[in-house]
């Protein structure tokens, strides 16, 4: 039913998407912890930054990152000074950019768990001789985890519908960087309808079972 | 100044500024026995607290347990790194452990902490010490067939009382409250009291007790310290800042002193006790107190009635000889609050100015009063 | 917005001139014939009595626009295949297609020394990345594979190949030097006929099939005298020296 290139798509997709996911979990959790507790005057503009990505067109930020990765940009100087080579056409290029794209899907969920839980709690844990780092990983993240639920699937399922970004940064190497809705688009471009609804289905009814799982899974979530 | 540092109890010499709000606060406590902080909503009480126990970041000054510095200019132990029990109002519990869970989670890093700490000595007696820490908190509180619940399936007299058995449960040197009993209704109130007033007997801890209601102070309180608008009005021993006239007002309708005595006689046949207390013998109704018991009496300043003889025929059972120390003033004109010593114990009454006048009250003066109602407690 | 302004402009002036025949025709424009196509619009609203609103895309979606009801009265495609498809299946008119531009094929690196001999230098594999618009899709791409095969390189330049959408895109991966390399459309690169920025080889056009954009009038546009004069004024002399200025060839 699907071409080989389609399944190698789909595979890479989720190779993406979970690769993302985990690596905003890593990156995104201290910036939403920070944003969520901080009385600093810069947490309105940090917050502002991590917004971004929502208001910029894909494939506009996408043009940004290349120019950013690309020779002359800082990151890219950065990357070939450290003997990596350019980022762009790569995979890694691909997760580096959709980590940009997918930032506030992980922050703002996770931020607003951090704060709807309160000081309250790690409060009650510092008198009860739990240090900070202790507090976070035996206090903070158990009493979020709804949110670190919501802001995984969020940052899942909007990696896998990335399009715009990926396209930019990728260009489109079988195997490396064409991804599923890459390719769906390529389809539909060509006029092949067929391909593309057929393509499409999967990664719809492949995306709605992991929800389903995911909401089920959690029953608090439902109840939201 | 190094002397009142290195003195034992709780040195607070601290600041806090905030918008609208300045807690400014010079104060000594003792390093035994129960001391409330009592004070409205908004004198500063609670932020008192928690800047003993390192919860508020942006207090400056000093803050000395037993000669240690847990905070100076130099110094900052935080909350975590001091010997303290904490009970919140809410009871603050983790709604993702269990009963036991919370229990154990202070219980465990104070273990981890003392091995740290001593990695020479014997871990086992160590253990076994805990252990009967952990199991004496959940006796005393009478939560044993608790354990395995969730927080959210408690009554809130319940998950207070874990609250507190999880404060224990890291074998504090110094216990703060902070009004444990104002989110409960009248009837969690009462029975929590009892265990309250049980750990005030077995615990050889200071505890520091934020309330504002009269009746918990009355009850379980030491020692005092009356706290207005961020600053300290009145600290000192329980009867001396209770009978003081120039404090009593605020108390208003609870104006009133508390005696301690002990329980001498018990009449089965009327079912009362005779309490022995300041050389002389009150009858209060009997609460099932063994005799030789400890009893705190409360008399507050309306019940207490003047006469210049002993009356013969009234219905009341309690009068004592006293004399006049001063008058003072009181809440409304018309009424004066007289300050009486019985045989050494300070006592107040209420009376009208009138009654006052025509009694002729002056200082020196030998009264009989009459006790309309005396709560043991 | 662009489209906007354009129109307004070319609304106003129709309007200064207070032709009561005046229509309108709404246009569907392939993006890479953005830029002339501008040019054009005013000059037809000068020299005519009506006036046209334009609309730039790419030419896919145009194709799935049209068959869902949009109301283009007329399509300059980026290829062939396109208008004729329409016009196979009746949403446009067949005998009004036409070849209003063919497209010239540049390798194109934004370094200013790197091309000279474009077959030795691809020879050569002394490059990064080789930057050409996705085959399936753009004409543009079509020919640069064509032209990878006519000199016998296109199995060892695959490894290097990276594809954009679009000729847009091909163009940013190399403008950018993401890729040091590309096939890009010799409009994109060219001013007043002279390569202005980097350096570029002019494919030679027998190494391809050429790159036609053909124009077709739509069934909307078929009662309308605007739509028919437009189609007309592309064929004129003004408007070709315009195209050719552009770096596109004319049948």
């Amino acid at each position: 039913m699907l071409s080989d290139t389609d399944l190698q798509a789909i595979g890479l997709t989720l190779r993406l998407a979970t690769t993302t996911t985990l690596i905003l979990f890593v990156v995104g959790t201290p910036i939403a912890w920070w944003l969520a507790r901080t009385r600093s005057r810069w947490k309105g503009p940090i917050g502002a930054v991590v917004a971004l990505p929502l208001v910029l067109p894909p494939t506009v930020l996408g043009f940004y990152l290349l120019v950013a990765m690309g020779p002359n940009g800082p990151v890219g100087q950065l990357t070939q000074s450290l003997g990596i080579g350019l980022l762009p056409f790569t995979f890694w290029g691909l997760v580096v950019a959709s980590v940009f794209y997918s930032f506030p899907f992980m922050v703002q969920p996770v931020q607003n768990a951090f704060e709807a839980m309160g000081e309250r709690p790690l409060e009650a844990a510092a008198t009860l001789r739990a240090s900070p780092l202790d507090r976070f990983f035996t206090v903070a993240v158990p009493l979020s985890l709804p949110g670190f639920a919501t802001a995984g699937i969020l940052t899942f399922a909007h990696t896998v519908g990335e399009f715009g970004v990926v396209l930019m940064i990728g260009g489109n190497i079988p195997g490396v960087t064409r991804v599923a809705s890459v390719q769906i688009y390529d389809y539909v471009e060509a006029l092949e309808y067929g391909n593309a609804h057929r393509l499409a289905a999967v990664l719809l009814v492949f995306s709605f079972l992991v929800l389903l799982a995911l909401y089920s899974w959690r029953p608090d979530l439902r109840k939201t | 100044m190094r002397d009142s540092v290195s003195k034992p109890g709780i040195r607070a010499r601290l600041r806090v500024e905030w918008p609208g709000f300045t807690l400014d606060v010079d104060e000594h406590l003792p390093p035994r026995g129960v001391t409330a902080l009592f004070g409205h909503s908004g004198s500063g009480k609670t932020t008192l607290l928690r800047c003993i126990a390192g919860l508020e970041r942006k207090a400056t000054g000093q803050v000395c347990f037993n000669g240690e510095v847990w905070q100076d200019e130099r110094t900052w132990v935080p909350t975590h790194r001091r010997p303290i029990g904490y009970v919140f109002q809410e009871a603050s519990l983790f709604p993702h452990l269990t009963v036991l869970g919370n229990l154990r989670y202070g219980q465990r890093r104070t273990l981890a902490k003392a091995e740290n700490q001593r990695p020479g000595e014997n871990k086992l007696s160590e253990v076994s010490e805990d252990k009967f820490s952990l199991e004496h908190a959940i006796e005393l509180l009478g939560i044993g067939h608790l354990l395995e619940r969730r927080p959210a399936a408690l009554s809130g007299g319940e998950r207070q009382r874990v609250g507190m058995a999880r404060a224990l449960a890291v074998r504090p040197r110094l216990l703060l409250m902070d009004e444990p009993l104002a989110a409960l209704d009248l009837a969690r109130k009462q029975e929590i009291l009892p265990y309250l007033e049980r750990l005030h007997d077995h615990l050889d801890i200071p505890v520091v007790y934020v309330s504002h209601a009269p009746d918990e102070v009355a009850r379980l309180a030491d020692h005092l310290v009356v706290m207005d608008e961020g600053r300290v009005q009145a600290s000192g021993p329980l009867n001396e800042i209770l009978s003081r006239l120039d404090l009593p007002i605020r108390l208003g309708e609870d104006a009133g002193v508390v005696l301690d005595g002990q329980v001498a006689e018990r009449d089965e046949r009327w079912h009362l006790l005779r309490v022995a207390c300041c050389s002389a013998s009150l009858w209060v109704r009997d609460n099932g107190a063994a005799v030789g018991d400890h009893a705190r009496i409360r008399i507050l300043a309306r019940d207490i009635s003047i006469a210049r003889e002993p009356k013969t025929g009234t219905s009341i059972l309690n009068t004592l000889p006293a004399r006049v120390v001063s008058l003072g003033e009181d809440s409304h004109p018309a009424l004066t609050l007289v300050k009486l010593d019985v045989a050494g114990s300070p006592v107040l009454a209420r009376l009208t100015r009138r009654s006052a006048e025509e009694l002729g009250l002056t200082p020196g003066m030998d009264v009989w009063i009459q006790i309309k109602a005396v709560a043991l407690l | 917005m662009k489209n906007l302004v354009t129109a307004s402009a070319v609304l106003a002036v129709a309007l200064a001139a207070g032709n009561a025949a005046a229509e309108e025709a709404t246009i569907a424009v392939a993006a890479n014939f953005t830029a002339p196509m501008k040019i054009i619009a005013e000059m037809f609203a000068e020299d005519t009595e009506h006036t046209v609103v334009t609309s730039f895309g790419a030419t896919g979606k145009f194709y799935a626009q049209i068959k869902n009801g949009a109301p283009f009265e007329a399509l300059l495609a980026a290829d062939e295949k396109t208008p004729k498809k329409l016009a196979d299946e009746g949403a446009g008119v067949a005998d009004s297609r036409f070849t209003y531009a063919i497209g010239t094929l540049v390798l194109w690196s934004a370094k200013p020394d790197l091309v000279e001999d474009g077959k030795a230098l691809l020879a050569s594999g002394d490059f990064n990345k080789l930057s050409i618009a996705n085959p399936k899709l753009a004409p543009y791409g079509v020919a640069a594979v064509q032209t990878m095969e006519a000199m016998g390189l296109k199995d060892a330049l695959e490894p290097k190949l990276v594809m954009g959408e679009n000729i847009a895109q091909t163009f940013q991966f190399v403008d950018t030097g993401n890729a040091d390399l590309g096939f890009v459309a010799l409009s994109q690169v060219m001013q007043n006929g002279e390569i202005t920025k980097g350096s570029g080889w002019v494919v030679p056009a027998d190494m391809h099939a050429p790159i036609r954009q053909d124009a077709i009038m739509l069934e909307p546009g078929k009662d309308n005298p605007a739509v028919a004069a437009f189609l007309e004024y592309l064929k004129s002399e003004r408007a070709l020296e315009v195209i050719h200025a552009f770096g596109y060839e004319t049948e």
